[in-house]
């Protein structure tokens, strides 16, 4: 069971992300929903590259040459700073909401209708 | 007569141009507006002959691809890496250059038309960086050969969009509209990084011709082929997922509308490119075949009945991209569906597949057009209602003209390149099944209905007297318009020469995936 | 709202400790973890520090805004023509032309475990810089703009 344990972590930080997304109704926590879900994925990326006995792939003062996979690294580090750019984006959109609106709660945020 | 540089270098340049343009623009703005309009209209145009040349020299010669970062540009496989192709490498096959024309034409007529359209605004240097950013991220997306970099592309161009939708702040609604549009594209984003997490882990490589080579469909390609036509189909604006379309192509800037239309198509190409290339048959063909044909379907129902009854002409311009989405997805669908029949892929599988990428074409010329003649149209009169316009064709004759060559070539009428598209559907899709041709043909009628009333209501009638100080638009504008209306009416003339030169290699490149693996691992 | 004068002054003596790190963390991104956008959001939490210990209206007029716009279009530049160099010479697009060359960080790289030397790696170490400019610049502008909303009594 440990073994499968940071995939197990991956999956209750996906449907957390994804309940969080889909049902609650404050635009803020919409956005925190958001960052958990590239969390999870990130954390899934990472977790692919890991081989078992090998150390953190830097050659610098390196004890040993056995390490673990350094592509999912450069992946999950883009997708950080695109998961804080999005951040930003989403936390700008929702101060100009709240300033015309004067509310930040998703169901009264209606004026575009049919 | 064509410098080396660019024979060598032009897929990497139409990247690069529009990425340099953009980030010198802020500066260039600071001290001249009319130099920043200058640089602007520079960028585009460098940017369109880039993707023309790229596209003229794909046709002639073949499939080009080109390695960032190696000693050669064609050195895909370098001598010291076992046999894998290690970094990231643009594929421009038939298929890509296609998508490179159409961004080159439309990206330079919305630029040509924004330049006046959009000269009053305040926070300029903003709006022209996100605007070249949103080029360079759709030619991006449609150049390249590696998955994380279709996922990179497809981000920048989804954060471009939603600054740009919620430019015009207009009293929050704008800003509804981006904030739609940009949850549901970064939930698309996640998705598809969780397919490149699932793809990587199993077989060890990001580039998609190796990972069509090492592909077996196991348990968790399925999972990652739902989540990929999910998240792809999301962002194109198809039904069951097409709820921020209405929205966000109504309150966004009219320039900005046109693009998005295009970045909707790149999404639908990197559809098509991850079904047709990295699964071809080891997927059931006929499963998701009519998966893509029932999305199809129902886009082009539910857009055009909701596209009916609206009051808002962009709006309702909106729900007709949904619908004509449709019918690409209709006919590409069909073509997938009989991928693993060799004798009916013969007979209209391959026509089928060319209607449905000949519409995407004819799509973004004339749906560009409608736009753009839209934002004419509320640039002058100031408001959205239809039932407030009235009586608009005695002062503006010529956007008068170019809205009915949009919408006649909407809803098919022959002398126009819709018709010449939709025919080789219906008559594809009729030898697959009768009832999906019908119900093609029912929407069209239904379009043609829709866009007849809105003629009548903006166009029609007594000269009303609030508009008494309407005249024509400016130059730059129909300027804009008039390259999209006479490439509309050019493609309908001559739709045989435009099959036969663009449309058919583009399906041909499409349905030959060993080709595309034998371009970068040389020919194993 | 002004934080507690203790607050106060170890935000003041603490901040060119940050950007000192920070500073360290892009220059070493090539042989230790670290790089460009890691040491740029750290530089830029070293400007936020001293902003919300201080109140954002008497720190407002100190902040020079054009330095920041500078230094956030100077940095993409330097990116996209440390890319566009190599073109000039005949390579690729992102073509390493620095590395092993002998000039500018041009030493060749040690092979397995080393102690790590600062001068090798080519334009990487370039990029590092242009990328933690560009970061620090960009994100102490997305705290300003966002601060700038906030009303005077602090909400």
């Amino acid at each position: 069971m440990f073994a499968n344990l940071p995939y197990l972590a991956v999956a209750t930080l996906t449907v957390i992300g994804l309940s969080t997304v889909l049902l609650k109704r404050n635009l803020v926590k919409v956005t925190m929903g958001l960052n958990i879900l590239t969390s999870a994925v990130n954390l899934l990326i990472i977790v692919l590259g890991y081989r078992e006995g090998g150390i953190a792939p830097i050659y610098t003062l390196a004890p040993q040459t056995y390490m673990v996979l350094p592509t999912p690294q450069a992946l999950c580090l883009t997708s950080i700073v695109i998961g804080v750019a999005t951040t930003a984006l989403l936390l700008s959109f929702t101060m100009v909401i709240y300033r015309k609106y004067g509310t930040v709660n998703v169901d009264e945020i209606r004026e575009l209708r049919e | 007569m064509i410098p080396q540089f660019l024979w060598d270098h032009a897929p990497a340049m139409a990247v690069a141009v529009p990425l340099l343009a953009a980030f010198v623009c802020p500066l260039v703005g600071k001290y001249t507006a009319t130099g920043r309009k200058a640089w602007v209209l520079l960028a585009a145009a460098a940017t369109s002959a880039l993707a023309l040349f790229t596209a003229w020299r794909v046709y002639t010669l073949g499939t080009w691809v080109y390695v960032f970062g190696a000693t050669v540009p064609a050195l895909s496989v370098p001598p010291d890496s076992g046999g894998i192709p290690i970094r990231i490498i643009f594929e421009v096959d038939a298929m890509s250059a296609l998508m490179q024309v159409i961004v080159a034409i439309v990206g330079f007529s919305v630029i040509l038309y924004s330049l006046s359209a959009d000269g009053k605004r305040s926070g300029l240097e903003a709006y022209y960086t996100l605007f070249l950013l949103l080029i360079a991220s759709i030619v991006g997306m449609v150049s390249t050969g590696d998955l994380f970099n279709f996922f990179v592309f497809f981000e920048i161009s989804g954060l471009a969009s939603a600054g740009l939708i919620a430019y015009r702040v207009e009293a929050g609604r704008a800003v509804e509209a981006g904030l739609k549009y940009f949850v549901v594209s970064t939930l698309g984003g996640i998705f598809m990084l969780f397919v490149i997490a699932i793809l990587y882990g199993q077989y060890n490589a990001l580039n998609i011709a190796m990972l069509a080579e090492r592909m077996q469909f196991t348990v968790l390609d399925k999972i990652a082929l739902v989540l990929i036509i999910g998240a792809l189909a999301t962002k194109a604006g198809a039904v069951p997922m097409h709820f921020w379309t209405p929205d966000a192509y109504a309150l966004a800037p009219s320039s900005v509308t046109a693009l998005l239309v295009v970045a909707s198509q790149a999404s639908l190409y990197g559809l098509f490119r991850f079904t047709f290339t990295l699964y071809h048959l080891s997927l059931n063909a006929a499963t998701v075949g009519w998966v893509l044909i029932l999305l199809g379907v129902f886009s082009m129902f539910v857009g055009v009945t909701m596209a009916i009854p609206q009051k808002d002409v962009k709006r309702l311009m909106a729900y007709h991209a949904i619908s004509q989405t449709g019918y690409m997805l209709l006919g590409v669908g069909t073509g997938l569906a009989v991928l693993g029949n060799q004798g009916m892929l013969d007979a209209f599988g391959r026509m089928a597949i060319a209607g449905g990428i000949f519409h995407i074409i004819n799509h973004a010329l004339y749906k560009g057009l409608l736009f753009l003649t839209a934002g004419a149209i509320i640039y002058r009169v100031g408001t959205r209602d239809m039932n407030r316009m009235g009586g608009l064709g005695h002062k503006m004759k010529w956007t008068m003209i170019f809205f009915m060559i949009g919408a006649l070539a909407i809803a098919g009428i022959p002398p126009f390149n819709g018709f010449a598209s939709k025919l080789m559907i219906y008559e594809s899709v009729y030898l697959f099944n009768p009832v999906l041709a019908i119900i093609a043909m029912v929407v069209s009628i239904l379009t043609l209905a829709s866009f007849v009333k809105v003629f009548h209501s903006i166009f029609m009638g007594p000269q009303l007297p609030e508009y008494e100080h309407v005249k024509e638009v400016p130059a730059p504008m129909l300027l804009g318009m008039g390259i999209l209306a006479l490439l509309v009416i050019l493609f309908g003339l001559f739709p045989q020469q435009v099959v036969d030169l663009l449309i058919t290699p583009a399906a041909n490149a499409l349905l030959d995936q060993s080709g595309y693996i034998a371009s970068i691992l040389g020919g194993a | 709202m002004q934080m507690s004068k203790i607050v106060r002054l170890s935000a003041d003596i603490m901040y060119p400790f940050v950007v000192i790190f920070g500073l360290y963390v892009i220059m070493h991104g090539h042989i230790t973890p670290g790089g460009g956008f890691q040491g740029g959001a750290v530089v830029a939490t070293g400007a936020a520090l001293v902003i919300v210990a201080h109140a954002f209206h008497d720190v407002k007029a100190m902040i020079p805004k054009i330095l920041l716009y500078l230094q956030e279009s100077g940095g993409l530049l330097l990116f996209i023509g440390a890319g566009l160099a190599g073109m000039l010479l005949g390579f690729p697009f992102f073509f390493n032309w620095l590395a092993n060359s002998g000039s500018l960080f041009g030493m060749p790289v040690p092979i397995g475990p080393n102690p790590g030397e600062l001068n090798t790696a080519g334009f990487l170490p370039l990029m590092n810089i242009a990328v933690g400019i560009e970061v620090w610049g960009g994100l102490t502008l997305v705290i300003l703009y966002m601060l700038s909303g906030v009303g005077k009594e602090g909400y």
